[in-house]
C-alpha cells in the first residue's frame, strides 16, 4: 500500500504546477476519507492524500467540469473509474480534452473485495501500480446454475429488503439523466414503503443500465440492504458484450450500442432476432 | 481558483447518527456523498441523508422570524418573537395550568438542546408533556 501511495504522491506532485487541481482521495477527520481538488496553492495537502477505500471520483470530476468546462485537471483514477470517466464522455456528460487520466492499478486486497472483472486502467497515459488479474464474481456463477424459477425468487427476496433511498441511483456514475424514471409514479410508486413492487424499480434500474454499467460496485456498497445488484448488471454486461460486442468504457471511439442509429433494413441485417 | 472538498458532518434527521460528507464547490453547497469508512453508517444512507442538503438554501426556509400581525405574517427580531412567546406561553400557563402546554422537540436537535428542553418543559413550564419527532 505504502509503495503505491508514495509513487501516486510524486507523479501528482510533478503534474500539479501545471493543472487547476488534481482529483484524489484525502483523508479528513477520523481517518475518514473522502474525493479532493487538490491544488499547486496548497501542496502540503497532499501529505494526506488517500487510496482506499475508493470512491465515486468521476461524479466529481462532472461537478467540477459542469461549473469550469474549461478547467486544466487531473484525476487519479481505477479501472473501474477510467471505464466510469469514458462512458460518461461518450454519454456528453463532459469533455475530456483538459484532462489528465491518472490510472492507479488495483492490488489483489482489493480486486477481492470488490470481486472484480478488470482491476486495471487501459487508456490512462500515466500510471502507478502493477496490473494484477480481475476474478469473476462467484456470485456470477451461482445465479446463472439457478433455474428460472429460482432466480426469480432469488432476486425477489433480495430486492423486498429494499429500503428505496435511491442510494445507488445516487451514487451510481452512469445514472444521470436529467428527468429520472425511478422519480416517475407511472413506474415506482411514491410515498410508500415497503414499495408494493420492489422488482420494478430495480428493473427498470437494471434495463437503464444495460450497456452502461462499468462495474464499480458502488452502488452495491451505498446499499443499506446489502443487495448485490452489480451482479445483475455484469450478467446484462455479459450479454451486451455477446449481442453488441460492447463493452462499457473499453474502446475510446467505439459508440454505445444506445446511441447507435440503424439505417432502414440494417436492423435485419445485425443477426439478431426480429 | 478552483476549491472542491467534502466536509463530514452527521446527518440532522434522526437519532440514528449516519455520517455524511456535505460536498462543497466554490464555497456553495452542491451535494451529499456517504462517508465510507465510518463505523455508524458503513458509507450507506437512507432517503432522508441522501437529501440531508437540500434545505440549506432552499427558497421556502425561514431565515428571520415571523410574527403574525393582523392574519400575516411579518418579519421581526428575535428579541421581539421571543419575548412574544414567553408572554404568551405565560398566559397560557396562568390562565389554564401547565399540562395545557406540550412541548415538540425534534431529532434534529443535539442531545444537549432535547436536554435542555425538557429542562425548559419541566422546570420553567412545569408540565411532563414532552415529546419528539422521532416517534413518527
Ligand atoms: S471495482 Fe475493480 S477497478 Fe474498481 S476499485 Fe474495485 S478492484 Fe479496482
Ligand atoms: S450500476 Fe453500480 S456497478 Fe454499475 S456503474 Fe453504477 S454504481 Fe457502478
Ligand atoms: S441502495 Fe439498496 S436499499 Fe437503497 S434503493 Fe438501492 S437497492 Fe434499495
Ligand atoms: S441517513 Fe437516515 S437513518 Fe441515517 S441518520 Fe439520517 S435520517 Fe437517520
Amino acid at each position: 500500500m505504502s509503495d503505491r501511495l508514495s509513487s501516486l504522491r510524486e507523479t501528482i506532485e510533478k503534474i500539479l504546477p501545471d493543472v487547476d487541481g488534481v482529483i484524489a482521495l484525502r483523508t479528513g477527520p477520523g481517518g475518514i476519507v473522502a474525493p479532493y481538488l487538490f491544488s499547486k496553492e496548497h501542496p502540503g495537502e497532499l501529505a494526506e492524500l488517500a487510496l482506499w477505500p475508493k470512491e465515486p471520483v468521476p461524479d466529481t470530476l462532472k461537478i467540477i467540469l459542469r461549473a469550469h468546462p474549461d478547467a486544466k485537471l487531473a484525476i487519479v483514477c481505477r479501472g473501474c473509474e477510467e471505464r466510469g470517466i469514458v462512458e460518461m464522455f461518450k454519454h456528453a456528460q463532459f469533455s475530456l480534452e483538459n484532462v489528465t487520466l491518472i490510472g492507479l492499478q488495483c492490488d489483489q486486497q482489493e480486486v477481492e473485495s470488490c470481486q472484480c472483472f478488470k482491476p486495471f486502467t487501459v487508456h490512462a497515459k500515466l500510471t502507478v501500480g502493477q496490473p494484477v488479474e480481475g476474478v469473476r464474481d462467484p456470485l456470477m456463477a451461482k445465479v446463472m446454475a439457478m433455474s428460472q424459477p429460482e432466480k426469480l425468487a432469488f432476486w425477489k427476496e433480495e430486492f423486498s429488503h429494499c429500503i428505496k433511498c435511491y442510494g445507488c441511483r445516487n451514487i451510481c456514475p452512469q445514472c444521470f439523466c436529467n428527468i429520472c424514471a425511478l422519480e416517475d409514479e407511472k413506474w415506482v410508486e411514491t410515498g410508500r414503503l415497503p414499495m408494493p413492487n420492489p422488482s420494478m424499480y430495480h428493473m427498470v434500474r437494471a434495463m437503464h443500465m444495460t450497456a452502461k454499467c462499468v462495474g464499480c460496485h458502488e452502488c452495491e456498497e451505498t446499499c443499506p440492504a446489502d443487495i448485490p445488484m452489480a451482479v445483475q448488471f455484469r450478467l446484462i454486461a455479459r450479454d451486451v458484450k455477446e449481442m453488441f460486442n460492447y463493452e462499457p468504457g473499453a474502446v475510446m471511439d467505439q459508440k454505445p450500442p444506445q446511441l447507435l442509429v440503424l439505417e432502414e433494413g440494417e436492423y435485419e441485417n445485425t443477426g439478431l432476432p426480429h | 481558483m478552483i476549491e472542491y472538498k467534502n466536509v463530514l458532518t452527521t446527518c440532522p434527521y434522526c437519532g440514528t447518527g449516519c455520517a455524511l460528507h456535505l460536498q462543497v464547490l466554490d464555497e456553495k453547497l452542491v451535494g451529499v456523498l456517504p462517508a465510507k469508512n465510518h463505523v455508524v453508517s458503513e458509507g450507506g444512507l437512507c432517503i432522508k441523508g441522501w437529501n440531508a442538503h437540500a434545505f440549506v438554501n432552499h427558497a421556502d426556509r425561514l431565515t428571520k422570524p415571523l410574527v403574525r400581525r393582523n392574519g400575516k405574517l411579518e418579519e421581526a427580531t428575535w428579541d421581539e418573537a421571543l419575548t412574544l412567546v414567553a408572554q404568551k406561553l405565560g398566559e397560557v400557563k396562568t390562565q389554564s395550568g401547565p399540562d395545557s402546554v406540550a412541548i415538540l422537540t425534534s431529532a434534529k436537535c443535539t442531545n444537549e438542546e432535547n436536554y435542555l428542553l425538557q429542562k425548559f418543559a419541566r422546570a420553567v413550564i412545569g408540565t411532563n408533556n414532552i415529546d419528539h419527532c422521532a416517534r413518527l
